[in-house]
């Protein structure tokens, strides 16, 4: 609705938690696809940066937990707005989470910078890394545009995170078994695997929330999760 | 099972199903005119039994119009004509052979401003049962008035001075002086026209938590001009605008997820 209300000081604040989402979401995209280089690179540099940086997210997040409790003091807000004010903890508090991943990405490159490059794992994840990024971008479009139909489609494009992580869990598992010196860095490929595929629920999460706030309507379709690593179980003959 | 045994077991979403499908008044296609002027446009509604319904909507939309058509408050003012029918109990309030005083007793009213005669708390109370016929001995009137305004939570205030004047009572007991004072004759409905809206937020308090209790053996019919009041008070909202029904369901969908743009933008404070 592009009507204004009475009272035009609610329009600020509605456009502030708006925009601070906006912030928040689109600090979180570049923490994902620094985390991502700084891996691919070995750049522990960058993954220093990335670690300091998360901290605005938190801050962020905090901004907008305070903006909407006294938003939801001062304006008792109904309908749209009312949902547009609940969900926003919700979504900060999804893309919070996800900063957090992408810190303990770079977390882990910092180890990782210092053995072997195991095959091609780390341009796998990095190709992970990009698609939740773009799910992430696109999800704040649909976010800022009020889309739902755009939000469920991203919701959907998560079942290819979901595959990409399956075939890199194998793969890890494959070299572990080949090479015990490898175990060390494999395990923590596949922690920033895990990450990433989190990451992906997360967004999902989001998909959810954008959902609601648009249509007032929860969402209650079960999601088809391809997240097969959980009964996953390889031979040991296997690899032979 | 007994049936009477599968009615006290209804889970309380049942009855409230089996509530808003019989409804105790039933408004069909009802038109006012101020004169030349119409006020309200085919408004049909059902009222649930034993649920409070609250009427909302900017200033003039006829709200309050449709509340005194029901027990027809506006058959005092000259120039209102209504047409349409109004259903309470199976019948016709607008028909001809409708005693109307015995339809108010049926269909008590609080109104914005607290209005007690100018006689004691007592007598205030007794009115009613006494010219309706109630309670005919002292002691039953004496009954009829302490259960009247113990039910309007103020008898605890006024136990000991039911003798003073109803107007030496603060403005949140005099509205629940009101109050008692319409249940004391036995209403099915009490209409309520912003009943809170010359209170403090500790008086409407009280009167919001009375509503709450009240409507376990009445049905309410309240207008008021606070969005957050009728979220908190009612079970049903009914949005007017311009003489139009414009949208009428549960209150908890009207608040989140009403239908209508032009609810959104009156409840969201676009429109006023």
């Amino acid at each position: 609705m592009d009507q204004e209300h009475i009272v035009k000081s609610f329009d600020e604040d509605l456009n502030n938690i708006e925009s601070l989402i906006i912030e928040m979401g689109g600090f979180v995209e570049k923490q994902i696809a620094e985390a991502a280089t700084a891996l691919s690179r070995r750049d522990t540099e960058l993954a220093d940066t990335v670690i300091a940086a998360d901290k605005r997210i938190d801050a962020l997040e905090a901004d907008i937990d305070v903006t909407v409790v006294r938003i939801l003091a001062q304006r008792q807000p109904m309908a749209q707005d009312l949902r547009a004010v609940v969900v926003a903890p919700k979504i900060a508090s999804n893309l919070e989470r996800i900063g957090d991943y992408a810190k303990n990405i770079a977390k882990r490159t910092s180890v990782l910078a210092k053995t072997q490059p195991i095959g091609s794992s780390a341009a796998t994840i990095k190709r992970m890394c990009i698609m939740v990024q773009d799910m992430v971008k696109d999800m704040l479009d649909a976010y800022v545009t009020r889309n739902a139909v755009m939000a469920d489609d991203v919701r959907q494009r998560d079942e290819e995170v979901d595959q990409m992580h399956n075939t890199l869990f194998r793969e890890l598992l494959t070299y572990m078994m080949e090479d015990p010196r490898s175990i060390s860095p494999c395990m923590h490929l596949l922690f920033i695997a895990k990450n990433v595929e989190r990451m992906g629920d997360h967004t999902t999460s989001i998909a959810e929330q954008v959902h609601y706030m648009v249509s007032g309507e929860f969402f209650d379709e079960e999601r088809t999760k391809k997240d097969t690593t959980s009964t996953t179980f390889i031979e040991p003959d296997a690899s032979e | 099972m007994p049936a009477y045994a599968l009615h006290e077991t209804m889970p309380s979403a049942a009855m409230d199903m089996k509530a808003a499908n019989e409804p105790l008044i039933a408004a069909r296609n009802v038109d006012v005119f101020y004169g030349d002027k119409q006020a309200l446009f085919d408004v049909s509604l059902d009222i649930p039994v034993n649920q409070v319904t609250s009427l909302i909507g900017p200033s003039g939309c006829g709200k309050t119009t449709f509340l005194r058509c029901l027990n027809r408050m506006n058959d005092l003012i000259d120039i209102c004509r209504v047409t349409g029918d109004i259903i309470l109990g199976g019948k016709n309030i607008y028909d001809p052979d409708v005693d109307v005083v015995a339809l108010r007793a049926q269909v008590g009213m609080v109104f914005q401003k607290p209005n007690p005669f100018p006689k004691s708390i007592f007598e205030n109370v007794a009115y009613g049962p006494r010219i309706n016929r109630l309670a005919i001995s002292k002691t039953e009137l004496k009954e009829v008035v302490e259960r009247s305004l113990a039910q309007a939570g103020l008898l605890d205030e006024v136990h000991d001075r039911l003798e003073a004047p109803g107007t030496s009572l603060s403005g949140g007991q005099q509205q629940r002086l009101c109050i008692a004072r319409a249940i004391a004759v036995e209403p099915k409905v009490i209409l309520m026209d912003e009943p809170c809206s010359a209170l403090d937020p500790i008086a409407t308090a009280r009167i919001e938590e009375l509503i709450d209790t009240l409507r376990e053996k009445y049905t309410i019919i309240i207008v008021t001009h606070s969005m957050q009041q009728a979220a908190r008070v009612s079970q049903q909202t009914a949005f007017f605008h311009l003489g139009n029904l414009v949208e009428y369901g549960a209150t908890e969908t009207i608040f989140t997820a009403p239908t209508d743009e032009r609810t959104e933008s009156y409840i969201t404070g676009r429109i006023g």
